[in-house]
């Protein structure tokens, strides 16, 4: 009975409302629809695409305000996520070229650009004795931009290497290794031995003379391992052979052969990759933790040394 | 001169990073040194007028009053930042359509590439396989690099230059470095690179790789030269002449340490271990140039042969 009620009050109120207002609402399967009402609504939404950024979308998404006032500045950088490693200021002087040379930036952007290319690369090879070669053939020349990715691969990794040197240079000349900062630059040589081997290792992969004479002749140094090669000092006293010292188990043999091949993959694709991203999270934190940037700082007299404690 | 093969080698697409740090190298050495050089002068100024010293901010760079000290890293660092990323993108962009990664025969273990060379950064420690057996320069040596490297901040016991260029306030420190990283590291690169040709010979640039080339050279061992020629005085003298070495190259990083009286003073701060420390790395770095002086002035290959191993 309830039903029948509320059907007979919508029946009175539609052609009421309609000819009060007069501006053709009209009652459609029991429907109202109010064109002016429509319009309004219409309205809000062509203008939450004039201003994007008073959409709840937006808000919900970046949450904070983008404009030039110091709160949102700050809350810009520190709620997000990949911004968040920035501290909110730095030293005004810091962000001039000249002091940071930007090497140690450029350095962290080389490896994503090698993570990204080399995870495209991963598409196309098999790290196998029958395919390797030409898989990099078929890169070369049929891939569509394969050519292109395999060269920005290699020139980004040659790049990488001067670059972090430059920056151990650069961290040199300024003294930043001092106190707070000496675990830092520790992680930092680590860092810099995993991008030679980084290297080093994608070295072998194109399975070509270039790649298997310049791995032959770096891991037969390994047989002169003292103790653990067995042509080094004191090796054959401890019972090393070919096929049982440390260039055996860097190899998977005792030559540079298919087992060489697909353990140098999972060293280049992997496993270094996966320290050296360890360690670069624990190099960028320290970096913060340690009281950010190191200078430019003021300049300390040699007046103002302070005794040594011990 | 044969300008082809200087062409050929420079141009090789795998040795554009050692020609770019024919250039990239000196030039930020002189980056770098020319702030310490402004910092310095500061420095003498500070030094020399105490009231100064106490109101100067202390920088090289001009500082106004009611000028922030910090800025906001939005916009003003993450801009700097991004302008780098595109830069270096549009460097490998370039640097890419340009010149093709190289890509040899297939490997073949029964041919061997002559010269057969490590990647660039590695051709140091191979070029030290010339003076040192290979359990020195490819293993003993790389491992003390790295070694030294991580024990730096542990062992420079001079507080000054936190933070700044400076000369003046690091000079032993700096030297050291640029020792090591320039002198023996860089160079020793580049000879691997743009110098030694087929059989791992010394080709001046512009001469021509000869692939048959023959050099009579009688390469001799200290104690020969002296005359002893049996065991166990073979080691007994090898022995005696490394421990002079050491003893010398020891006295001489002593005098530089204790040469002017801020070096005695950052002495007196350092503990027996790091000096210790500090002495073994400098007469290990100082051995190397002796070698190679030794080998390429004299013809010594070894001057300490054992029944174990070689020096």
């Amino acid at each position: 009975m309830a039903d029948t009620n509320r059907t007979d009050e919508a029946k009175k109120a539609a052609p009421t409302g309609a000819n009060g207002s007069g501006n053709g609402a009209r009652t459609v399967l029991g429907v109202r629809i109010d064109p002016q009402e429509v319009k309004k609504k219409a309205l809000i939404d062509l203008n939450a695409v004039k201003e994007p950024t008073k959409t709840e979308v937006y808000k919900s998404i970046f949450r904070v305000k983008h404009d030039e006032t110091a709160r949102s500045r700050t809350l810009g950088v520190l709620s997000n996520v990949f911004l968040h490693l920035h501290p909110a200021k730095v030293n005004r002087d810091a962000v001039r070229y000249n002091f940071t040379w930007g090497m140690g930036g450029i350095s962290f952007y080389l490896f994503w650009v090698l993570t990204w290319t080399g995870v495209l690369l991963m598409f196309y090879y098999h790290p196998t004795k029958v395919q390797a070669f030409r898989d990099i053939l078929y890169l070369e020349h049929d891939v569509p931009f394969g050519k292109l990715l395999r060269n920005m691969h290699r020139w980004a990794a040659h790049a990488m290497v001067l670059t972090v040197q430059l920056h151990m240079f650069r961290v040199f000349l300024t003294g930043s290794y001092k106190k707070p900062r000496q675990f830092n630059w520790s992680v930092g040589v680590i860092l810099l031995v995993l991008t030679l081997l980084l290297s080093f290792t994608g070295y072998l992969l194109p399975d070509d003379q270039l790649g298997f004479w310049a791995v032959t002749v770096g891991t037969n140094m390994a047989r002169a391992t003292p103790m653990l090669g067995h042509e080094g000092p004191f090796g054959p006293q401890m019972g090393m052979t070919p096929f049982n010292d440390v260039r055996f188990a860097l190899l998977g043999g005792s030559i540079v052969d298919a087992n060489a091949l697909l353990r140098a993959y999972i060293w280049h694709c992997i496993a270094i990759p996966g320290f050296a991203a360890t360690f670069m999270i624990v190099h960028f934190w320290r970096v913060r933790k340690d009281g950010g940037i190191s200078g430019p700082a003021p300049v300390m007299l040699e007046r103002e040394i302070k005794p040594v404690r011990r | 001169m044969d300008w082809h093969q200087l062409w050929t080698i420079v141009s090789l697409p795998d040795n554009i990073p050692i020609v770019g740090m024919l250039f990239i190298i000196p030039f930020f050495t002189w980056y770098g040194l020319r702030q310490a050089f402004a910092n310095d002068r500061l420095l003498e100024r500070l030094e020399a007028d105490k009231d100064l010293a106490k109101t100067h901010h202390r920088k090289a760079q001009p500082f106004q009053k009611g000028w922030a000290r910090e800025v906001a890293v939005w916009p003003f660092l993450l801009r700097m930042e991004f302008l780098a990323a595109v830069i270096v993108t549009i460097i490998l962009m370039v640097w890419s359509i340009t010149l093709d990664a190289p890509l040899e025969e297939p490997a073949n273990p029964s041919l061997t590439m002559n010269p057969s060379k490590a990647p660039w950064y590695f051709l140091g420690l191979q070029e030290m396989l010339v003076y040192f057996d290979p359990w020195i320069a490819g293993v003993l040596m790389p491992t003390l690099i790295i070694i030294g490297l991580i024990v730096i901040p542990y062992i420079d016991e001079n507080p000054l230059g936190n933070g700044y260029y400076t000369y003046k306030q690091r000079r032993f420190a700096i030297w050291t470095f640029i020792f090591g990283f320039i002198i023996l590291w860089c160079s020793m690169i580049v000879i691997g690179t743009l110098i030694r040709g087929p059989g791992w010979m010394w080709f001046w640039p512009g001469m021509t790789w000869d692939h048959n080339r023959l050099i009579f050279e009688i390469n001799r061992d200290l104690h020969e030269i002296v005359g002893i020629t049996s065991q166990p005085w073979i080691g007994i003298f090898g022995g005696v002449v490394v421990g002079g070495f050491v003893t010398v190259a020891g006295y001489a990083c002593h005098r530089i340490i204790v040469a002017t009286e801020f070096t005695r003073k950052i002495l007196d701060r350092m503990s027996l271990l790091q000096y210790a420390i500090l002495q073994g790395l400098l007469i290990i770095m100082l051995a190397l140039p002796v070698k190679i002086a030794a080998r390429l002035l004299f013809r010594i290959k070894y001057v300490w042969v054992t029944p174990w191993f070689n020096v």
